[in-house]
C-alpha cells in the first residue's frame, strides 16, 4: 500500500519542488518574489531557506526576460523552473515564449533541448477583473513545441510538476488560483510521477463523457453527482496535459457513451474545446447520439462585481444544464 | 620597430584574420549570387563590410565561450568554424545543412563550436545570452557569453531587461553591438534618443566602449580586453562596433534611403585592403600571396555551393522531426 499524505495543492507543488531539487542539483528557480518573499501564493515557502540564493532567485519584473533566461540556461545543461505570478503576465514573456522556447529545438534541427519548465497560476474568480481574471490555455495549445500541464487536484499537481522538471522537453505549467487551498491525498514517494499525455478517467459513466481539466473537472465531478441524482450516468475525463493530448482515452469514451460535453475556463470563440468538440465529432460521428455540447467562459472581458463574474465562468450547475440537454436529446 | 599588427598579433593569425575576412565576404558574395538564381530564397542578410567585427571579435574569445548572434550570423558561424559547406547547404534548404534544412539563413546553430544561435526575433538572443552565462557559471565552467546584436535591438525592452539582469546576477556576458547605423531603413538618430549607443549602459552600471569596427585589429584588442575583464570580474562589459553593411538590410533592400557619397565613404574604409595594405606595408605578406588566399576562399566557397546543389532534399517525413525530444 502505497503511503500517502492529505496536503493542499499549494503544499504539493511545494513538495513537488523540493524533491526535485533535492535529487538533482541542476534544477535551478527564479521568478518575481519568489524567494525572500516565498511567492506570492506561497508555492515556494521555504524554499531559499533550504536550498540557497544560488538556487532560488528573486528577479526582475522582466517577465520576458525570466522566461528567455531559463531557456538559455536550459540550453546551458540546467533544469531551471521559471514562474511568471500570474498567466496574465505571460503575455510579455510571449516572444520567449512562443518565438524561443517552442521553436529553438526544431530550427535549431534537433541539436539542442531545453528542459525547463515555466510554472503560471492563472484561472479566474477571485474578482481580480479583466487584467487578472484570464484563463489562456488555448493561447499555448495552438502553438506545436510546448508541453502543457494542468492539474486539477494535489496528487496530480506533485505527480504532474515532478514530470514536468523532468521532462527535456519546455513545459508550460499551469496552476488555478483557486485550487491551491484544495486538499487531498498525495503520495509519499519522491518517485511518484503522474506521466504526461495520459487522462485520467476520474469518475466512470455510462450515459454521457464529460472532458475537463483543472478546476472544470472538479465542477464536473460535482455536475456528475448531482445528475446521479437524477439517473443520469456521468464519465468524467481530466485530461491533466493539455498537450501531450490523450484524444484517445476521450474518443473511446465518448464512443462508449455516444454523448460528449467539453468544459473550458477560457473563452468559448476559438477555445481548446471547439478543438475536442471536433475531434471527437470526426471520430464518433457513427456513434454519436447527439453533438457534442460545450460549456466555456463567455467571451468578455472579466468583469469585477462577482455577482456578474460568476456567470463569466462555467459553473457545476451550467455543466449540468448542458450534461441535461445532450441527454434529453432522442436519438 | 615594432609595427601595429605585429604588436597585436604572430604573423600567422594576422594572416588567419585576413583569410576569414575574405572567406566571409566571397561566401556573401556567392550567396547573393545563388539567390539571383533562386537556390536561395526566403530571407538573406549579408554581412559584407562588417567583416572585421566578427572576424576580430571571435578572434578574441575563447574556444569554449558561447556565441550568440542575430540573423545576419553566416560569417559568425563559419570564422567560429562552422563547415561552408553545411552553411551553403542549409541556405539551399538541402538534409545536409547545418539545421538540416530547417532553419535556414537566420538560424545558423552549432553546439560543438559553442556557436548558440541565430535569432531573427530582433533582440531575442539577450535574454538568451544571460540565461547562457548563468547556467556557464553556475556549473562553475570558465566561459563567457558573447552576444552579437545590431544598432536596432538597442530599443528593444529585452535589451534593457538583460542587461539589467546580468549586471544584477553578475553574469559573464560581453554584449557586442555591430552599429552599421540603420535598422533596416531607419538611421540610429531617428530610432535612439542617444545614438552614441554605448553610453546607453550607464543606466545598468555596465563598463562599455566604442570601437572602429571597419578595423580588424582594433576590435580584436577591444574584444580580448572586453573578455578578459568579463573572465576576470564575473560583470558584463559592453563593446559598440562602428561599422556598416556593404548591402541593403536583406536581398529584398536596395538601401534608398542611404546617399552614394556616404557610401563610398565607408567602402573606401573596406576592412579588407585595408588589412592586406597593412599587412604588406610591415612586410608580414606579399600582395601575391593576398592574391593567393583569395582563390583559395573562393575555391573552399565553390566547393560550398557544388556540396549544396548536390546535397538531398529533406525527405517529408523530416517535418514532424525536432519538434519534441
Amino acid at each position: 500500500m502505497t503511503s500517502m499524505s492529505e496536503m493542499t495543492y499549494r503544499d504539493a507543488l511545494n513538495l513537488a519542488l523540493k524533491e526535485e531539487m533535492r535529487r538533482d542539483p541542476s534544477v535551478v528557480l527564479w521568478g518575481e518574489d519568489v524567494a525572500l518573499y516565498e511567492g506570492s501564493f506561497k508555492v515556494t515557502r521555504g524554499l531559499l531557506a533550504e536550498f540557497g540564493e544560488e538556487r532560488v532567485r528573486d528577479t526582475p519584473i522582466s517577465e520576458n526576460t525570466i522566461v528567455g533566461v531559463a531557456v538559455g540556461a536550459a540550453m546551458g545543461g540546467l533544469r531551471p523552473v521559471a514562474e511568471l505570478m500570474t498567466v496574465n503576465f505571460a503575455l510579455l514573456a510571449m516572444d520567449q515564449i512562443i518565438n524561443h522556447m517552442a521553436k529553438i529545438r526544431y530550427m535549431f534541427g534537433g541539436q539542442t533541448y531545453l528542459p525547463m519548465v515555466v510554472r503560471m497560476p492563472g484561472g479566474g474568480g477571485s474578482q481580480l477583473a479583466a487584467q487578472h481574471s484570464q484563463s489562456l490555455e488555448s493561447y499555448f495549445m495552438h502553438c506545436p513545441g510546448l508541453h502543457i500541464a494542468y492539474p486539477s487536484t494535489p496528487a496530480d499537481a506533485k505527480g504532474l510538476l515532478k514530470s514536468a522538471i523532468r521532462d527535456n522537453n519546455p513545459v508550460i505549467f499551469l496552476e488555478h488560483e483557486l485550487l491551491y487551498n484544495s486538499k487531498g491525498e498525495v503520495p509519499d514517494d519522491p518517485d511518484f510521477l503522474v506521466p504526461f499525455g495520459r487522462a485520467n478517467v476520474v469518475r466512470t459513466g455510462t450515459d454521457v463523457t464529460i472532458v475537463a481539466y483543472a478546476r472544470m473537472s472538479i465542477l464536473a465531478l460535482q455536475a456528475a453527482a448531482e445528475l446521479e441524482k437524477e439517473g443520469i450516468s456521468c464519465e468524467v475525463i481530466d485530461l491533466r496535459t493539455l498537450c501531450p493530448l490523450d484524444t484517445e482515452t476521450f474518443i473511446a469514451s465518448a464512443r462508449r457513451t455516444g454523448r460528449a460535453v467539453v468544459v473550458e475556463e477560457c473563452w468559448r470563440t476559438a477555445g481548446l474545446g471547439g478543438d475536442i468538440a471536433h475531434r471527437i465529432h470526426e471520430a464518433c460521428f457513427d456513434s454519436l447520439l447527439a453533438p457534442v455540447r460545450r460549456v466555456a467562459g463567455l467571451d468578455v472581458p472579466m468583469p469585477y462585481s462577482r455577482k456578474i463574474e460568476k456567470i463569466c465562468i462555467p459553473q457545476a450547475e451550467t455543466i449540468a444544464d448542458a450534461v441535461r440537454e445532450v441527454v434529453s436529446r432522442k436519438s | 620597430m615594432e609595427t601595429r599588427l605585429r604588436a597585436a598579433l604572430p604573423d600567422q593569425e594576422l594572416l588567419k584574420l585576413y583569410e576569414q575576412m575574405v572567406l566571409s565576404r566571397e561566401f556573401e558574395e556567392s550567396c547573393a549570387e545563388q539567390y539571383t538564381k533562386g537556390h536561395i530564397t526566403g530571407f538573406l542578410h549579408l554581412y559584407s563590410g562588417q567583416e572585421a567585427v566578427a572576424v576580430g571579435a571571435t578572434a578574441g574569445l575563447h574556444k569554449d565561450d558561447y556565441i550568440l548572434s542575430a540573423y545576419r550570423e553566416h560569417a559568425q558561424a563559419i570564422v567560429r568554424g562552422a563547415d561552408p559547406r553545411r552553411v551553403m547547404a542549409e541556405l539551399f534548404g538541402k538534409s545536409t545543412g547545418i539545421c538540416k534544412g530547417k532553419g535556414g539563413s537566420m538560424h545558423l546553430f552549432d553546439p560543438d563550436l559553442n556557436f548558440m544561435g541565430g535569432y531573427a526575433i530582433v533582440g531575442g538572443q539577450f535574454p538568451i545570452a544571460v540565461g547562457l552565462a548563468f547556467a556557464a557559471k553556475y556549473r562553475q565552467e570558465d566561459r563567457i557569453a558573447a552576444c552579437f546584436f545590431g544598432d536596432g535591438a538597442v530599443n528593444q525592452g529585452n535589451f534593457h531587461e538583460s542587461l539589467n539582469w546580468a549586471r544584477l546576477w553578475e553574469l559573464p556576458v560581453l554584449f557586442i553591438c555591430e552599429n552599421n547605423f540603420y535598422g533596416i531603413g531607419t538611421e540610429v538618430h531617428r530610432s535612439s534618443a542617444l545614438a552614441s549607443i554605448h553610453k546607453r549602459t550607464c543606466g545598468y552600471d555596465i563598463p562599455s566602449e566604442k570601437v572602429d569596427g571597419m578595423d580588424v585589429i582594433a576590435v580584436y584588442k577591444a574584444i580580448k580586453h572586453a573578455a578578459e575583464k568579463v573572465r576576470e570580474t564575473s560583470h558584463p562589459y559592453f563593446i559598440e562596433a562602428v561599422t556598416y553593411r556593404f548591402r541593403g538590410h536583406s536581398m529584398a533592400d536596395p538601401a534608398k534611403y542611404r546617399s552614394a557619397a556616404e557610401h563610398e565613404i565607408w567602402k573606401s574604409r573596406d576592412p579588407i585592403p585595408a588589412l592586406g595594405k597593412e599587412l604588406v606595408a610591415e612586410g608580414i605578406t606579399s600582395s601575391d600571396h593576398l592574391a593567393e588566399i583569395r582563390d583559395k576562399c573562393l575555391v573552399v566557397v565553390q566547393e560550398a555551393v557544388k556540396f549544396a546543389e548536390e546535397s538531398p532534399w529533406p525527405e517529408d517525413s523530416e517535418v514532424y522531426n525536432d519538434i519534441y525530444v
